[in-house]
């Protein structure tokens, strides 16, 4: 049996645990724990602490692997564990929360130092009303016009799908040019 | 869709920033604690600018700037409260009392005056209309570059900073981005060395030790270089995006495309 992995990361409550349970066949293997942080309690009950787990079969000698990573930035020693031997990753940011924008950059920022995989920008919570228009995300979170940048609900499973195949689309790219 | 948010998350030279490089028009208006501002744009520049309760008429405006005496002023108040200050303006040169020049020097001055002031709110909602334009009003348009450079120059949290550029083992390259013009914008010594060792070739950490910097330096005017839309980082020529090898369960170029095309299947079936 074969296995590749791809990893979802973002700030906290961006919908990385969401995406990953649109997708992946089994339940969501998620690691949270109960927020006792007073501002952060106002936005979700509970976090992810290690990390997402979820799979998807693609065939009988195939099985991708999803991991989340967990948003808290207090975790972050558990990113680059994670990262190790990914195909890619998905950066999850909510549009409708630009308070998380400065440490989304961040997240974008350390991932592209130390893994040089190919990525695409998620801009969750489309859907909502006080959702940023993308290209005001793509110039608040300064991503060059090449990359993918695109609009998600990651509990909708056909924007969950376009979001991967738009990843594996650019893989395949970089490995028509010889990356 | 929105465009707002709180000056906690989001600074007012990233707001400019985000002008900047949208080319938008429209009106940013700030409700700061005690005074609300509003700052207008056409096509990315500076058109407009007025904070708290003061008056932002052109009279008002020239009387700050020193253009009109006291007398001049009250008597314009008294006389001309009627015309607008596109119709003073033209009342003034024609009079010979002031030129053009004048009535835009001191109109930017005053702008950026306020925009500066700006700079010093930490807290305050703000929300971008969208061509909203001050009708009645004298718009000037100035680049916003040399102000972004100013506010990004009073960032000095360590912490802030790392979160911006959290590694300084990326390079860095001159954005392409029309309009972008190093010519343009006033820096200072320490920017222009940084700015003559950018390359894709040298690290952000390479160009720090060669320039004598130390980490909080570097990451200070590399910001600022970022915010006014001049430089983005990029990944150190030679280290361009790698499939590494422990990616792919096989070493096989072909085999590695066929895994993708298989989950490219896989995932369009669902």
């Amino acid at each position: 049996m074969q296995t590749v992995k791809m990893v979802v990361t973002g700030p906290f409550s961006s919908g990385k645990t969401q995406f990953i349970g649109s997708v992946s066949e089994i339940d969501v293997v998620a690691t949270e724990r109960k927020i006792t942080a007073e501002g952060e309690k106002d936005v979700k009950d509970a976090t992810t602490v290690a990390m997402d787990f979820g799979r998807i079969t693609v065939d009988e000698d195939l099985v991708l692997y999803l991991f989340g990573t967990p948003g808290q930035k207090r975790f972050d020693f558990m990113w680059e564990i994670l990262s190790e031997g990914m195909l890619g990753f998905i950066v999850m940011i909510d549009s409708a929360r630009p308070e998380t924008f400065r440490e989304a950059r961040s997240i974008l920022e350390t991932f592209r130092a130390y893994a040089p995989t190919p990525y695409v920008v998620a801009a969750n919570k489309q859907d909502v009303d006080d959702a940023w228009e993308i290209e005001d995300m793509r110039n608040a979170l300064r991503l060059d016009s090449s990359i993918k940048l695109l609009p998600c609900v990651a509990t909708d499973l056909k924007s969950v799908k376009s979001v991967l195949l738009e990843l594996l689309y650019s893989i395949l790219a970089e490995m028509e040019t010889g990356g | 869709m929105a465009l707002n948010g709180n000056l906690r998350d989001f600074t007012v030279t990233q707001l400019l920033n985000l002008v900047n490089l949208a080319s938008k028009t429209g009106t940013l208006v700030v409700e700061g604690p005690n005074e609300r501002a509003e700052v207008s744009f056409r096509g990315g520049k500076l058109a407009y600018a007025m904070i708290g309760r003061e008056n932002g008429s052109l009279a008002s405006i020239l009387h700050k700037g020193k253009k009109l005496s006291a007398n001049q002023y009250r008597s314009i108040q008294k006389r001309a409260g009627h015309v607008t200050d596109k119709e003073l303006g033209l009342l003034l040169i024609n009079a010979g009392y002031l030129s053009q020049e004048d009535i835009l020097g001191a109109l930017q001055s005053n702008f950026m005056g306020v925009v500066r002031q700006l700079f010093t709110w930490v807290e305050g909602f703000f929300r971008f209309e969208n061509d909203k334009l001050p009708e009645d009003r004298i718009n000037v348009r100035l680049d916003l570059e040399n102000l972004i450079i100013e506010g990004s120059r009073q960032l000095r949290e360590w912490e802030q900073l790392q979160d911006e550029i959290p590694s300084l083992e990326m390079a860095l390259k001159f954005a392409d981005r029309p309009g972008a013009n190093l010519k343009n914008v006033n820096l200072s010594v320490e920017e222009w060395r940084v700015v003559s060792y950018i390359t894709p070739k040298n690290k952000m950490s390479q160009i720090a030790k060669t320039t004598k910097m130390d980490d909080l330096e570097i990451r200070r005017i590399v910001y600022g270089l970022i915010q006014a839309g001049l430089v983005e980082i990029t990944r150190p020529e030679g280290a361009k995006p790698k499939l590494a090898q422990d990616m792919f369960p096989t070493q096989d170029k072909q085999e590695q495309k066929n895994l993708v095309n298989r989950l490219i299947n896989r995932i369009s079936g669902f």
